[in-house]
């Protein structure tokens, strides 16, 4: 980039505007089919993956519908492309009926973001599943979050009933002591990781504590005709 | 992900998640400039300016791509913005203080193929950080790559009057103080809350 | 990298073989560290990488070497780079339609292949100077020497951080697998430990022709 050998002849500016328009051109060309040529395969694998992964955490679920948040508290189908609103994926059983919804959520485990997927359950008024998209805790230890069966057990019914009032959640839930869980909103740690457990404890309360209010106040926006 | 605060934003890019020792970004100048500490810091600090530059011009990119639905041309802008911003930042070295730019020698231009600035770019990207947060973003993990640089530079000129054998000489001794410093770092994690 | 003098069977498969040991990327030059340590925590994540490194190496020296005499000098890193970002956003894309969970895995780091400083390395030292052949052939040799350097720094580190190869169980459930080996620092420390053997290697060998120009006097 510095060196320009004094013994050749400096270049006019011609030959190397043609080179560097003529090989971005031919670069942009290459780049742009590739990405045309992937896209639907992508997006496939991702819609795949997203189904697959609504349906581990709605337990029953057959099939699903992508919902987003209009205004404070309705939901309409998605349309086309996601566009920023918060999404909310529902999902039916074999008769149509609906299941409950799978929700994302996020926050700051011990090590970096911890990214979640987790099932919702009107009937039971509890998360009925959760799947972890993206951690990066402590592989041994905090990864167990991901794998412990006895720590996933918690989330076959984690109660998140609300107040009188459908404001706020009656019981926050909070993740206590490896063995000493005796409620139903309470996360029962992984020894040694306490710290990823609580974390996952936090998230869920701070998303079930923005999300329920929200949706049992419209519940029918989300029941599909047919 | 772009609700975190801005001391979280840079507590994680600085110590938690620094950009060498836990995401190996910099190795190539972390195990070659570090020899000498007044060396290793004032790299650290041409880093970081890159780094914000680069982060900011990262963001203004990202908007655009966005607007022009041309996602495919994220990399090639990315690099490009790098490498004109290097290119300025060696000319105004030049200018400014010879003796640093003979110092640093070859490992100016190299900060065009440092990993850690297209990382930054990259992660702030993924992360979806707001402009804040870039800003606070770049400036952690500039500060972090000069401390990690700098440790490394202590350590090795500490290690010049040991005994130490001549099979370890070198870049393996200094992967296996990177290695220590890496564990010792580890005990940063927690601090984020 | 002027390497020790070769004794060339053809001077086709010179070109392919000394990225293989003599020079090969990790471990003798020292290049291309950081996706090195970074996503060889699995073998499976290593070999992903060197090849994604592989194609990205052996198009950009194709390409470069074919268009050699049409760049002139000024520009010729500005094209260089131009060249090897557009074969890092193919790879990515097409790696995201293979498999989600591995583009995951690997993340930002296969955009980061852009940066090592092995590709520009080559194209400068060698695919602006040389036919396509010869540099298609060095590009095969040292991507080669990189996936193979690559894979066996994710094998000791998955064999002893987690008691698998590929996602195979190799011990039996008493293992305890030696954790910080998946950790940043188990990449260093095995890198190091890869390192050490080469070098102690490099060192007998000198030793041995320096004892045999001794005896021979």
């Amino acid at each position: 980039m510095n060196g320009m050998s004094a013994s050749a002849p400096p270049t006019s500016a011609w030959p190397m505007y043609r080179a560097l328009v003529g090989i971005g051109l031919l670069c942009g060309l290459l780049i742009v089919s590739v990405f045309e040529l992937t896209r639907p395969v992508i997006e496939r694998n991702q819609a795949e993956a997203l189904q697959r992964a609504i349906f581990q955490v709605l337990p029953g679920a057959r099939s699903s519908a992508t919902f987003r948040l209009v205004g404070e508290d309705r939901f309409e189908i998605l349309e086309g492309k996601p566009d920023g609103a918060p999404l909310a994926y529902a999902g039916y059983d074999a008769d149509r009926q609906l299941v409950g919804l799978a929700l994302e959520a996020h926050g700051m485990g011990y090590q970096d973001v911890i990214r979640l997927l987790y099932g919702y359950s009107f009937a039971e008024q509890a998360v009925i599943g959760i799947r972890v998209l993206e951690s990066r805790e402590t592989p041994g230890l905090g990864d167990k979050i991901e794998t412990d069966p006895a720590f996933l057990a918690n989330f076959e019914r984690l109660d998140v009933s609300l107040s009188d009032d459908l404001t706020r959640l009656l019981h926050p839930i909070e993740a206590v002591k490896h063995g000493t869980r005796e409620h139903p909103w309470q996360v029962d740690g992984i020894t040694g990781a306490t710290i990823s457990s609580a974390a996952i404890a936090d998230i869920l309360s701070q998303s079930t504590s923005w999300w329920i209010p929200r949706i049992r106040r419209n519940l029918d926006d989300f029941r599909i005709a047919e | 992900m772009s609700g975190d605060p801005l001391w979280s934003v840079f507590v994680n890019a600085c110590l938690i998640n620094n950009f060498v020792l836990a995401y190996f970004l910099g190795i190539c100048p972390f195990l070659g400039v570090s020899g000498k500490l007044a060396t290793a810091t004032r790299m650290g600090g041409a880093v970081t300016f890159v780094m914000l530059v680069s982060s900011i011009c990262a963001y203004g990119i990202n908007l655009g791509l966005a607007a022009l639905d041309a996602p495919y041309l994220r990399l090639i802008s990315f690099i490009a913005v790098i490498a004109s911003t290097v290119q300025l930042v060696e000319m105004f070295i030049k200018k400014v203080s010879p003796t640093l730019f003979r110092a640093l020698g070859i490992f100016l231009p190299l900060i065009t193929t440092n990993c850690a600035i297209l990382g930054l770019a990259l992660f702030q990207t993924n992360k979806g950080y707001g402009f804040a947060q870039c800003i606070v973003y770049a400036l952690g993990a500039g500060t972090g790559f000069t401390l990690a640089l700098a440790l490394m530079a202590g350590l090795r000129e500490k290690l010049e009057l040991a005994n130490t054998p001549d099979v370890v000489k070198g870049t393996a001794l200094s992967l296996m103080l990177a290695g220590i410093l890496s564990i010792s770092f580890m005990g940063f994690a927690g601090l984020g809350g | 990298m002027a390497g020790l003098p070769s004794h060339e069977d053809t001077p086709g498969t010179d070109e392919f073989i000394k990225g293989l040991w003599r020079d090969n990327p990790v471990f003798v030059q020292v290049l291309g560290m950081c996706p090195a340590l970074a996503v060889s925590n699995t073998a499976r994540n290593a070999l992903a990488m060197g090849l994604a490194t592989l194609f990205v190496l052996l198009m950009s020296n194709v390409v470069i070497s074919s268009l050699r005499r049409f760049v002139p000098r000024e520009v010729r890193i500005a094209t260089y780079i131009l060249i090897i970002a557009t074969f890092v956003t193919i790879v990515d894309y097409v790696i995201q339609a293979i498999s989600l969970d591995l583009h995951r895995a690997l993340g930002a780091f296969i955009s980061l292949i852009v940066v090592n400083c092995l590709i520009l390395g080559r194209a400068e030292a060698f695919a602006s100077k040389n036919t396509v052949g010869r540099s298609a052939l060095d590009a095969l040799g040292m991507g080669l020497g990189f996936t193979t350097a690559l894979l066996s720094l994710g094998a000791v580190r998955e064999i002893l951080g987690g008691g698998t190869l590929f996602g195979l169980p190799l011990f039996h459930d008493a293992f305890q697998p030696w954790v910080v080996m998946i950790l940043p620092s188990g990449g260093f420390f095995t890198l190091a430990g890869w390192l050490l053997l080469f070098n102690a290697l490099a060192e007998r060998r000198e030793r041995r022709a320096t004892l045999a120009a001794e005896a021979l006097r």
